[in-house]
């Protein structure tokens, strides 16, 4: 018989921790409504700026990341074949 | 001399050669007990000038304390224990005694009080590094070699900017400077390569993690921090450090993004962290000031964990790259839950030491009005959580199942990360006994309502954009090439086209030389021998290290 794979890692226990997830961004999102802004140049003063500024800037720099692998990766065997 | 106070830095120094010769039991008491005895040392030196020497007309103060070194020196003792006591099974007899040397250096640089003092610390620094990467055996050779270089080189530019301002201004003190003359930028130039700035940013991630599984945690803590130091204390509000710690901030991110091996993740990360302090150092403010040093502090202790963390993994694995890991958790919990503790403790998730210390350096950029930075330190931030907060635990410890079950690694090791992971917790949940340390009076309150929200929301909304985007971020075997590639490969084929094209040109003369060359050579040898003292070469390698232990051994023997 095969062993069980770990609790964590079955399909319905990531299903649940998706909903989990979920859940907790948008309990950060609406908690907003609730504390006070102390905005201090304007754009940070708009709805969940936080929120969809964290994701665009992380969605920004996987792209530029790609961007630049594109030029500068190389096989991990590049420097042993050259020294 | 004004008074005769022991010197915590010369004590590990010492300790380093004790430690050397020491086997066993003994060995291991000393490893624990000497960073002690130097934590209890700095701690009773008072605020003030303690010792004074006079070299070459000049006034040196080879041992001066105030809040700011007292606060780097804490947490080098401080990482010397944990890393000593992670390193007890370390093989290498050399590693541990090399890591002394180069921590208690670095708490002679941040105890120094003028120039020349803080540059011979600042050499034996680079010395003691490369013998902790060369601890790790022949493949580390050629990494450390090249660290070697990079780090004799800033050290030139140091030492040249170092007599141009003597010469300038008749004193050898280290004060603020104003960047008025040459000698004022070359020395800011050698602080800038040990603080790993561009453009030779990347001698960092190409050494480091070449080190063994254990070396890479006292070489995280000490030379880019004490250039941290130095820049707090000889160039705060200098504007330009503002660009050069943003680019730092970015460049680690993007690298750390592309990057698959798990301790070269952690060596851009370093960059990244460094380049958040730079920043503040740029802002210059007394609250940016205080958020440099703070995150310096809290920095040292979650990255040695996180690299403790990796380097457990290492240790029991022998495997360093993303692709071959993954599932660790299930088998290597106490490793797993530590790394996690690091990973939320760099990324400033509420109740860790990064919450209430990079913070600080963001409230300075708003309170300045400094919209552009501000954006980018907040973009920064989110992908700090991305490219080490969560890829380096996702990727080593859950991601797919590697069939790898190696268990925790022995007992001492487990108890360095404890140890250091419930340092990050307890200076996130009571910052007050962090700031207390700081250079200025802290003001700040890190925990409001609407800051932990706001920080929740980028941290959480980054790590959605992670698992969302996670098909981008598959590992390869691949390395992306970094500045090192022009003196690692350009160079050396420039060197080699140079060499044929001069072969070219004079090989008609040239045989005819070398014949008569060969005959004196054939007659000097028959006549004198190669074995023969004057004729014996030595390597200028070997005389350099010998003229610098010349130098420290002088030195020494002054203040006694």
């Amino acid at each position: 018989m095969r062993p069980q794979p770990h609790w964590m890692t079955r399909p319905e226990t990531i299903r649940k921790l998706w909903v989990l997830f979920i859940l907790v961004l948008a309990a950060t999102v609406g908690a907003e409504l609730f504390v006070a802004h102390g905005a201090h140049f304007g754009i940070d003063g708009s709805f969940a700026f936080h929120a969809w500024y964290g994701f665009l800037s992380c969605a920004a720099l996987i792209g530029l990341s790609k961007l630049a692998g594109l030029f500068l990766k190389r096989r991990d065997s590049y420097y042993e074949e050259r020294e | 001399m004004t008074e005769l106070l022991p010197h915590p830095g010369l004590i590990l120094i010492v300790g380093a050669v004790l430690i050397g010769l020491m086997r066993g039991r003994a060995r291991s008491a000393l490893v624990l007990a000497l960073p002690i005895v130097a934590l209890y040392l700095l701690w009773s030196l008072p605020d003030g000038t303690h010792s004074r020497a006079t070299f070459l007309d000049l006034d040196l103060a080879p041992l001066a304390a105030d809040n700011l070194s007292r606060l780097f020196g804490t947490v080098f003792g401080i990482t010397l224990l944990a890393g000593g006591l992670f390193a007890l099974n370390q093989k290498s007899r050399h590693e541990v005694p090399a890591a002394f040397l180069y921590g208690g250096a670095a708490i002679g640089v941040v105890l120094a009080g003028d120039l020349l003092t803080l540059f011979v610390y600042w050499e034996v620094m680079a010395i003691g590094s490369t013998l902790v990467i060369w601890s790790a055996g022949p493949a580390a050779y050629r990494a450390g070699m090249r660290y070697l270089a990079v780090h004799l080189c800033g050290g030139v530019l140091l030492m040249a900017g170092i007599a141009g301002h003597v010469a300038a201004t008749g004193s050898a003190d280290f004060d603020r400077m104003h960047l008025d003359s040459v000698a004022q930028w070359l020395i800011l130039a050698g602080f800038l390569v040990n603080v790993g700035a561009p453009p030779l940013s990347a001698w960092l991630p190409d050494a480091y993690p070449e080190a063994s599984w254990s070396g890479m945690v006292f070489l995280s803590a000490f030379t880019t921090k004490t250039a941290v130091y130095v820049l707090l204390r000889g160039f705060p509000g200098t504007e330009l450090l503002i660009y050069v710690g943003l680019f730092m901030v970015f460049y680690g991110i993007i690298y750390a993004l592309l990057e698959n091996d798990m301790r070269r993740i952690l060596a851009y990360s370093i960059v990244n962290q460094v380049g958040f302090m730079v920043t503040g150092i740029g802002i210059g403010t007394e609250m940016a000031l205080n958020g440099a040093a703070a995150h310096a502090f809290t920095h040292i202790i979650y990255k040695a964990l996180l690299l403790m963390s990796a380097g457990s993994v290492l240790l029991m694995t022998g495997r360093r790259k993303c692709t071959d890991l993954g599932g660790l958790f299930q088998s290597m919990p106490v490793t797993a839950a530590c790394g996690i503790v690091g990973a939320l403790a760099i990324s400033s998730f509420p109740l860790t030491s990064g919450f209430v210390s990079k913070s600080m350096i963001s409230q300075s950029a708003a309170d300045g009005h400094l919209l552009y930075v501000w954006l980018a330190l907040a973009a920064a931030s989110a992908g700090v959580f991305l490219h080490a907060g969560i890829k380096f635990p996702w990727f080593v410890f859950f991601q797919k199942d590697s069939g790898l079950r190696p268990p925790d690694p022995p007992r001492n090791m487990q108890l360095a990360m404890v140890f250091f992971a419930l340092s990050c917790i307890v200076l996130g949940v009571a910052p007050g006994l962090l700031y207390a340390l700081l250079p200025y009076p802290v003001k700040y309150v890190p925990y409001t309502a609407a800051h932990v929200v706001t920080q929740l929301q980028l941290l959480l909304f980054s790590g959605l954009a992670f698992f969302v985007m996670l098909a981008y971020l598959r590992r390869t075997l691949t390395i992306t090439l970094d500045v090192d590639w022009f003196y690692r490969v350009m160079l050396q084929r420039l060197a080699r086209g140079m060499l044929r094209q001069w072969a070219r040109l004079v090989r008609g003369p040239s045989e005819s030389l070398v014949g008569w060359m060969r005959a004196t050579g054939a007659r000097l040898y028959k006549e004198r021998g190669l074995d023969r003292a004057l004729v014996r070469t030595a390597p200028t390698g070997s005389m350099a290290l010998w003229m610098m232990i010349m130098l420290l051994g002088y030195l020494l023997l002054y203040y006694l």
